[in-house]
């Protein structure tokens, strides 16, 4: 991570996110990507426009991490989950659930929290 | 289009070698792989060079040069990255220059120190195979990446943590007499289910350690095997590579590897045959995950049906395919930079009847290797035939 630059467009997003009004992009085509993006990833596309996310999105695979890079050391164990918002996915870490209780196909809600160990920003989610 | 032949192969130990710096490993692979071939140094007209972690874990970058320099050559050099995958790419980008005549001989390989950064520091490097903003910055790791591919294969086709155990207990065993391998020693399908978990469902017998190591294999031409008296009965005959997206959140499918697919259908094509000629195959084993998911890329499983091969048998030393009988990633061991050539080194051990194993596929004739980068947003595969 480069210090105290922003990355565009990445961190757009989590503005936009932390202040409940995430969105994805949407090509002519209708496929979903997230940004910084110039191109469809799935068709080349170039006519980008922002549309709202979705609310709430579903587990759709998930792991308990045990063993962290030194970014996440304080962090684990973390629940790492990539979760189905229809157009996009988006990875982030869930919280506010034991993660024992976690499951594929639960509902949950996108914010934006800060890690334990660094303090950085990070998608997370929360069970709806 | 000449044929494309393996004169010669050379590798390090695999294991954990954390005093021995990257140039080191890859002289004694080089200068092993050249000594193998019976070609006159003075010949060999480039290096191509797989490498990942380098600027990471040596602080260093443009390894081509010192590489060459490292075997004693002065010859044009280029470093290929594509994560895990690195030696794969620079051996599919050797097989098509020596087809397309501008070469006929070349020196392939690739090394990686990785045991000096310490557990966590490795974890961090193999990490940015990841997709940084959107991945890492998550957490993930590749041990998680791979778990969530793990339970998404699970949600979809079904299959349990014991499938996953019976390949490595299968890849520990196939090491045991490779005197390359890093774990020469059997586990049991207990041992590895009550292991530390990593990344839930992968434990940490799911995972192949980390490894210093180097490879190398000297390529050459049929004319120059032919006007040499070059004894090179193994060639590759079939190179493919397939790419996917960078994060798995932007892929179709989180249970499947497209990128190896297709990298398989065009090796398979470009060879002329099938994944039914296919006598032995090394596949890109980091996690017991990625074995399943290979096989079943490679065509020699439908969906679904690659996660209990190992436990049923198909792929032991005795099945009707046997899949990595150097030990895999797994066993052998997995210097990232230098696997992709190091698989290659094994084939053609296997293939030429001076392998370890070569006494579980007598009279073997066509193999096949799979090496995959990052979460498989990488993949190259190639056939070897003996040509003899």
């Amino acid at each position: 991570m480069t210090e105290n630059v922003r990355d565009a467009g990445y961190d757009d997003l989590l503005d936009a996110i932390e202040a409940g009004e995430g969105f994805y992009l949407r090509c002519a085509n209708g496929h979903g990507s997230l940004p910084p993006r110039r191109a469809c990833p799935h068709c080349g596309t170039q006519a980008l426009e922002q549309e709202p996310l979705p609310e709430s999105g579903e587990i759709e695979t998930y792991t308990v991490v045990h063993v962290a890079t030194p970014e996440f050391a304080e962090d684990t164990p973390y629940v790492t989950a990539v979760v189905n918002f229809g157009p996009v996915r988006l990875t982030g870490q869930v919280r506010g659930i034991d993660p024992e209780d976690v499951s594929t196909g639960l509902v949950v809600g996108v914010g934006v929290e800060q890690t334990a160990t660094m303090g950085e920003r990070l998608l997370i989610f929360r069970p709806r | 289009m000449t044929t494309v032949r393996v004169a010669g192969v050379g590798l390090t130990p695999f294991g954990v070698q954390p005093e021995r710096t990257a140039r080191d490993l890859f002289a004694e692979a080089g200068l092993a792989a050249i000594a193998d071939s019976g070609v006159d140094r003075d010949d060999i007209e480039a290096l191509l060079y797989g490498n990942f972690m380098g600027e990471l874990a040596e602080h260093q970058g443009h390894q081509g040069p010192l590489m060459a320099e490292a075997v004693g050559l002065d010859v044009p050099a280029t470093r290929f990255e594509a994560a895990c995958a690195s030696s794969g790419v620079a051996l599919r980008q050797a097989v098509k220059n020596i087809r397309n005549g501008e070469a006929d001989v070349l020196l392939v390989g690739g090394a990686e120190r990785m045991n000096n950064l310490g557990t966590a520091g490795a974890t961090e490097a193999l990490a940015i195979a990841a997709d940084d903003l959107y991945e890492v910055r998550a957490g993930m790791t590749f041990p998680g990446a791979y778990a969530l591919m793990a339970r998404a294969y699970f949600d979809e086709f079904g299959g349990t943590r014991e499938d996953l155990a019976a390949i490595a207990v299968k890849n520990h065993d196939n090491a045991l007499p490779n005197e390359y391998a890093q774990f020469r020693k059997t586990i049991t399908v207990e041992q590895a289910l009550s292991a530390p978990m990593i990344a839930s469902p992968l434990g940490l017998f799911d995972a192949c350690p980390i490894t210093d190591g180097a490879s190398a294999a000297v390529l050459v031409s049929e004319d120059y095997a032919k006007r040499h008296d070059i004894e090179a009965t193994v060639a590759v005959t079939g190179t493919g590579q397939g790419g996917d997206k960078m994060a798995l959140q932007d892929r179709g499918d989180l249970a499947t590897s497209p990128a190896a697919d297709k990298a398989a259908k065009q090796a398979y094509e470009d060879a002329g045959i099938g994944p039914k000629d296919v006598d032995v195959a090394e596949v890109h084993d980091c996690f017991t995950i990625a074995e399943v998911l290979a096989i079943e890329s490679l065509g020699f499983f439908e969906r679904g049906e690659g996660i209990t091969a190992a436990r049923d048998g198909k792929t032991t030393r005795s099945g009707s395919l046997p899949v990595n009988l150097s030990g895999g990633l797994k066993a052998k061991g997995h210097p990232v930079g230098a696997t992709g050539t190091a698989q290659l080194v094994e084939m053609t051990k296997l293939l030429r009847g001076d392998h370890a194993r070569s006494d579980a596929i007598p009279g073997a004739s066509v193999g096949v290797c799979h090496n995959a980068g990052g979460t498989v947003g990488s993949a190259v595969v190639h056939v070897l035939e003996v040509v003899a």
